[in-house]
């Protein structure tokens, strides 16, 4: 139970800091320390395959790219159209945004931890076993599973056809 | 505190410093592989034949003036020679490199040589070595300098290129042996077909033996693909700006990922510490051979082959080596469903 409140703790308090940072580098840096945190999380609730997963995907993959595009843009701090001394985050405009988002948060996490009841899904130690996961996904998940790869195709045609130019033979 | 217990402790130190010294080792090595090359001694000044000679470069890099550029972010800075060599340290603890051994009976239980067994070990190296790209990509970025930079691109570049194809060799591999903890796979490669041919993965797997090494000679940033550090464009890529005990690190980091790659390697396609004449609790010997073997190769071919250039390396890393991969992955599952391995 120890090892699950510091891991929590550290994912809680890297997420904060993420949005509280003004160096986009030291944002991108910390929410991998999040993702690693909830990756021993997922150890904890003994599914190795997944907290691996967790930081081959997001820590590793994702955010590489996120890092590569914050450096090629080099942009060290935030604009400041507004005043300086204020954060970002408490200027009109993203204050009413972060309003809506955060009430459609809170919703969610109320709806989420009203139904823990019924973790009964998943016998304990399913979600360990690599054969069992790929055995569900490409069963009674084969669906979801689809649609989402077909999501991420359009994503890369998109981003395909927006970085190419356009009027050049 | 169990008698197994002071083992485990005792063999992961032990590890950790064969790991630091095979760095050294392979600082002589290379240097003498190259003056061999190229017609020359190399280092013969320290010691016998020159093999103390990374003890006086380790003293020399201590002794050397630690120095930062003015305006690089101090805190990266520190932390990203950390990063990578943390990353390097770690990724070897999955690799078993020597069958279950009661150390000739002075232990009741049987040890495993390996410091962590993890069931999906393959994966963890995988995970390890995705976050050992941070290192030189926030060197690069943090030293503040052009040269830094752009090394600290190309590396996050080439990488994001070449894991795909490292992984999905791998992937083949896992095909075949049906399991994904490093000591399942090299135990399933004992024995030998008709008596002769060892059951080593690399009979069934050659394109994929070959992907996954290009692959993790490119991962490693070695030459021919060594272009975050390519001198003659960068000056020194992303530990440009490093000095002393933090270069150091990063010159620790290269060479025990190359051990961790050949060490992965041999357990994967040469069938790790199995080998003939030696009985299995003298497997590991087995196991240096190989690696050594394969350690040998990484210094051959770098003074052996030009640099590529860069567009080459990103057409060849998406345009041959990714679909070849594929291809390989294909077809070992249909071989698979085919003959049920």
């Amino acid at each position: 139970m120890m090892a699950f409140y510091v891991f929590a703790a550290i994912a809680v308090v890297a997420s904060l800091l993420v949005i509280a940072q003004r160096n986009p580098i030291y944002s991108v840096l910390l929410l991998i320390a999040s993702f690693g945190a909830l990756s021993g999380l997922y150890v904890l609730l003994d599914a190795p395959f997944v907290a691996v997963i967790q930081i081959i995907v997001y820590a590793g993959a994702i955010m590489v790219l996120f890092l590569f595009v914050v450096m090629l843009l080099n942009a060290p701090h935030e604009d400041t159209d507004y005043d300086e001394r204020v954060h970002p985050l408490l200027r009109p405009g993203p204050m009413r945004l972060g309003a809506v988002l955060a009430a459609a948060l809170a919703v969610e996490l109320w709806w989420a931890l009203t139904r823990t009841g019924d973790s009964g899904r998943f016998p304990a130690g399913a979600v360990a076993s690599v054969r069992a996961i790929g055995r569900s996904l490409f069963t009674d998940y084969a669906f979801p599973f689809e649609v989402t790869s077909i999501l991420i195709l359009v994503a890369m045609v998109g981003a395909v056809l927006l970085a190419r130019r356009e009027g050049r033979g | 505190m169990t008698p197994l217990l002071v083992a485990q402790i005792v063999l992961t130190l032990f590890v950790f410093f064969m790991l630091l010294n095979s760095a050294a080792v392979m600082v002589y090595v290379e240097r003498k592989v190259a003056a061999f090359l190229q017609q020359r001694l190399g280092p013969y000044l320290v010691g016998p034949r020159g093999m103390l000679q990374p003890l006086a470069d380790v003293v020399k890099l201590m002794f050397k003036e630690e120095l930062r550029p003015r305006a690089a972010d101090p805190l990266l800075f520190a932390l990203a020679p950390i990063i990578s060599a943390t990353a390097a340290f770690a990724a070897f603890a999955v690799v078993p490199f020597g069958a279950d051994t009661t150390l000739f009976g002075l232990l009741k239980e049987p040890l495993r040589l390996q410091v962590a067994d993890v069931n999906v070990a393959i994966l963890v190296i995988f995970a390890i070595a995705s976050m050992g790209v941070y290192g030189i990509v926030l060197a690069g970025w943090s030293s503040n300098s052009k040269y830094s930079l752009l090394g600290g691109l190309r590396s996050s570049a080439q990488m994001i290129s070449y894991e795909l194809s490292y992984g999905t060799a791998i992937a083949s591999v896992l095909l075949v042996a049906n399991s994904m903890s490093l000591s399942d796979i090299v135990n399933r490669q004992a024995g030998a077909w008709f008596g002769v041919i060892p059951r080593w993965f690399f009979f069934l797997q050659p394109v994929g033996f070959l992907i996954f090494m290009t692959a993790g000679i490119a991962e490693t940033n070695r030459a021919p693909f060594d272009f975050p550090e390519a001198e003659q464009e960068l000056v020194a890529g992303y530990h440009t700006e490093y000095s002393s005990m933090s270069f150091a690190m990063f010159f620790l980091a290269e060479y025990i990922n190359m051990v961790t790659v050949s060490a992965v390697a041999t357990d994967l396609f040469l069938g790790g510490w199995h080998g003939p004449l030696l009985p299995e609790s003298f497997g590991w010997i087995w196991f240096l051979l190989k690696v050594a073997a394969l350690l040998f190769f990484y210094v051959w071919m770098r003074w052996t082959l030009p640099r590529y250039r860069y567009d080459q390396l990103m057409a060849f890393g998406w345009k041959v080596l990714l679909p070849l991969s594929v291809v390989n992955l294909l077809v070992t599952a249909a071989g698979v469903l085919y003959f049920g391995v």
